[in-house]
């Protein structure tokens, strides 16, 4: 069976490898044999390449160098390029970051090849599924021109065991001059938070601008805090400074498909369902009967959220004893 | 300093958006088409860079005639003048031939510095500085919520989930923008008036040196094969709270398995 290269994105502390890396791994079945690729600072590859075998990478090419972070994307791609001309994979299949599309980019240019973003689900023959135009459309895509490269977003295929042999084999890095190019001085972290990640979490609560103020986003934050979730807000939450940037939902923010969205005190502008609409399950809290996001919610309360969330919240915790 | 911004013209995302079932490809003729909104804030971002540090910014586009709706929209704002190139052949380009018409245009252009907007948002898919980068060998700094231009020198930062990259590059370079980094300016009347002034050169593919059978839909390195509307969510509940609304709310999530 043919090779399928999987790109591993590793967590930021470097300890593991983030959900993506296992849904990509995952959707790699259908066109063949999963072999993840690890980047990284040396040793990286030996906190990984144990959970990467088990959700069904046959081989684990260890790409060791402190030089491969340190410049922007191109070490990466020129990495992968390599890779696909001596082993002639099936495809390519990297987890939809910012990082991601970047380096599936450059590569389907290094490899003469094509390349789709932000797939949602990959078919035996190579067909991809995307979402277009805030959800609304569903697109069937394939890649016509050398290697198939695939971003796979988020959350959009579940991580299953497929036990696995994650046999390493090492991979000389040269970082040529051409990659030498954008250096990377810092990466920096200025909300350490200990809720999920806003694109991997299986349900996010979000708040907008009903919610009114920035203080009051704490009742955001107790919901999602009692549910395990990450915290989300609309653009209009964010352009009036009640929540940062970073956690903004929608079309120029997050694009989020997790288990269970609830939106509260958000009217659901098109801007907003861009980010959120393929979620599985829809809540919508709002005082509002005819607010917009009410046609796409699964259960809907009209009432005010001041009241009506700080006492959900007080119940869940209860329930969960 | 040169800055060239790239500048697309997109059906305007507050609006109903379709593909036409004639070739899956963006229906742009017929939707209210805008200035991809992202864009606005590179033009900005040129317009500071030009302010602090002198130089001509000029407008690049490609795109059918009706693109010259958003090149007016960007010299009204203040960009000098704007190269649009224009032809038949590139309908239903992929994001690899879009990007070596742009990279041909540029060829032919003095630029130090490259922005554009971080996504359009009809596509969505953020890689054209990926792109470039990689057809003309100059650093990308992508997604930047902050610029600095000093000695030759673009410093960025680079937004991230909860953060930020610091990244660093000699110019030419090329940069794009998130709506963190700026506030656009409106245009002007003075500036309205003084677009309809500015030098608007149009530009073919024989113009830039490109065999047209490469690029448009026949020879794009993806295909859309279909397309359908996203099946309708069945009719949800929607109660009123009478008092009772956290609880219901809390017994939805427990039908559902949730708490």
């Amino acid at each position: 069976m043919a090779e399928v290269l999987v790109l591993a994105e590793l967590d930021p502390t470097g300890d593991g490898v983030r959900k993506t890396t296992l849904e990509a791994l995952t959707a790699a079945r259908a066109l063949g044999e999963p072999a993840a690729v690890v980047t990284g600072a040396p040793g990286s590859a030996a906190k990984v390449r144990e959970k990467l075998a088990e959700y069904g990478a046959a081989s684990v090419y260890v790409a060791e160098s402190p030089e491969l972070d340190d410049y922007l994307v191109a070490p990466k791609a020129e990495l992968l390029a390599r890779l696909v001309a001596e082993t002639s994979p099936a495809a390519v299949v990297i987890p939809s970051s910012a990082e991601g599309k970047e380096v599936a980019a450059r590569l389907a240019l290094k490899t003469g090849s094509g390349f789709l973003t932000d797939v949602t689900e990959i078919a035996a023959d190579g067909t991809a599924t995307q979402v277009a135009f805030a959800g609304a459309t569903v697109v069937h895509a394939k890649v016509t021109t050398g290697t198939p490269i695939y971003t796979l977003r988020g959350n959009s295929v579940t991580a299953e065991l497929a036990p696995a042999a994650g046999e390493e084999k090492p991979v000389e890095v040269v970082v040529s001059e051409e990659a030498r190019k954008t250096r990377v001085l810092d990466r920096v972290v200025e909300q350490k938070s200990s809720r999920p990640e806003l694109t991997e979490a299986s349900i996010v609560v979000s708040g907008g601008r009903g919610v009114a103020s920035a203080e009051n986003f704490s009742i955001i934050e107790g919901l999602a805090d009692s549910l395990g979730a990450a915290v989300g807000a609309s653009r209009a939450a964010v352009d009036s400074g009640f929540y940062p940037h970073t956690f903004q939902v929608g079309q120029t923010g997050k694009t989020v498909s997790p288990q269970l969205y609830i939106a509260v005190g958000i009217s659901g502008a098109i801007q907003h369902r861009a980010g959120m609409q393929t979620s599985k399950t829809i809540v919508a809290v709002n005082k509002d009967p005819e607010a917009p996001i009410f046609e796409l919610a699964d259960f809907g309360v009209v009432g005010d959220l001041n009241t009506v969330v700080p006492e959900a919240t007080k119940k869940i915790i209860a329930r969960k004893g | 300093m040169n800055i060239v911004v790239l500048v697309k013209q997109v059906p305007d995302s507050g609006s109903e958006r379709k593909l036409d079932p004639a070739d899956n490809t963006v229906a742009r003729a017929g939707a209210d088409n805008v200035i991809n909104e992202m864009d606005e804030y590179a033009i900005e971002e040129a317009l500071v860079v030009k302010e602090a540090h002198g130089g001509e910014v000029t407008i690049l586009t490609v795109g059918p005639d009706s693109a010259a709706d958003a090149i007016r929209k960007a010299l009204s704002m203040g960009a000098d003048r704007a190269v649009h190139v224009t032809d038949e052949a590139m309908h239903g380009s992929c994001a690899v031939q879009t990007s070596a018409v742009l990279a041909a245009a540029l060829q032919q252009m003095d630029y130090d510095l490259i922005l554009c907007g971080a996504e359009s948002t009809d596509g969505q898919v953020s890689v054209m500085p990926a792109l470039l980068a990689e057809r003309l060998g100059i650093p990308q700094l992508s997604g930047a919520r902050k610029l600095t231009i000093d000695d030759g020198v673009a410093k960025v930062e680079r937004q991230t989930d909860g953060g930020f990259w610091a990244l660093e590059a000699p110019l030419p370079a090329i940069v794009s923008t998130w709506d963190t980094i700026n506030e656009p300016r409106y245009p002007s009347f003075k500036g309205i008036m003084a677009a309809k002034k500015k030098p608007v050169e149009t530009k073919t593919l024989a113009d830039l040196g490109i065999d047209p059978s490469t690029v448009g839909l026949a020879s794009a390195t993806s295909q859309v094969l279909d397309f359908s509307g996203r099946p309708p969510k069945g009719e949800g509940v929607k109660v009123a709270d009478e008092g009772d609304g956290a609880d219901k709310l809390v017994e939805y999530l427990a039908s559902q398995k949730i708490v």
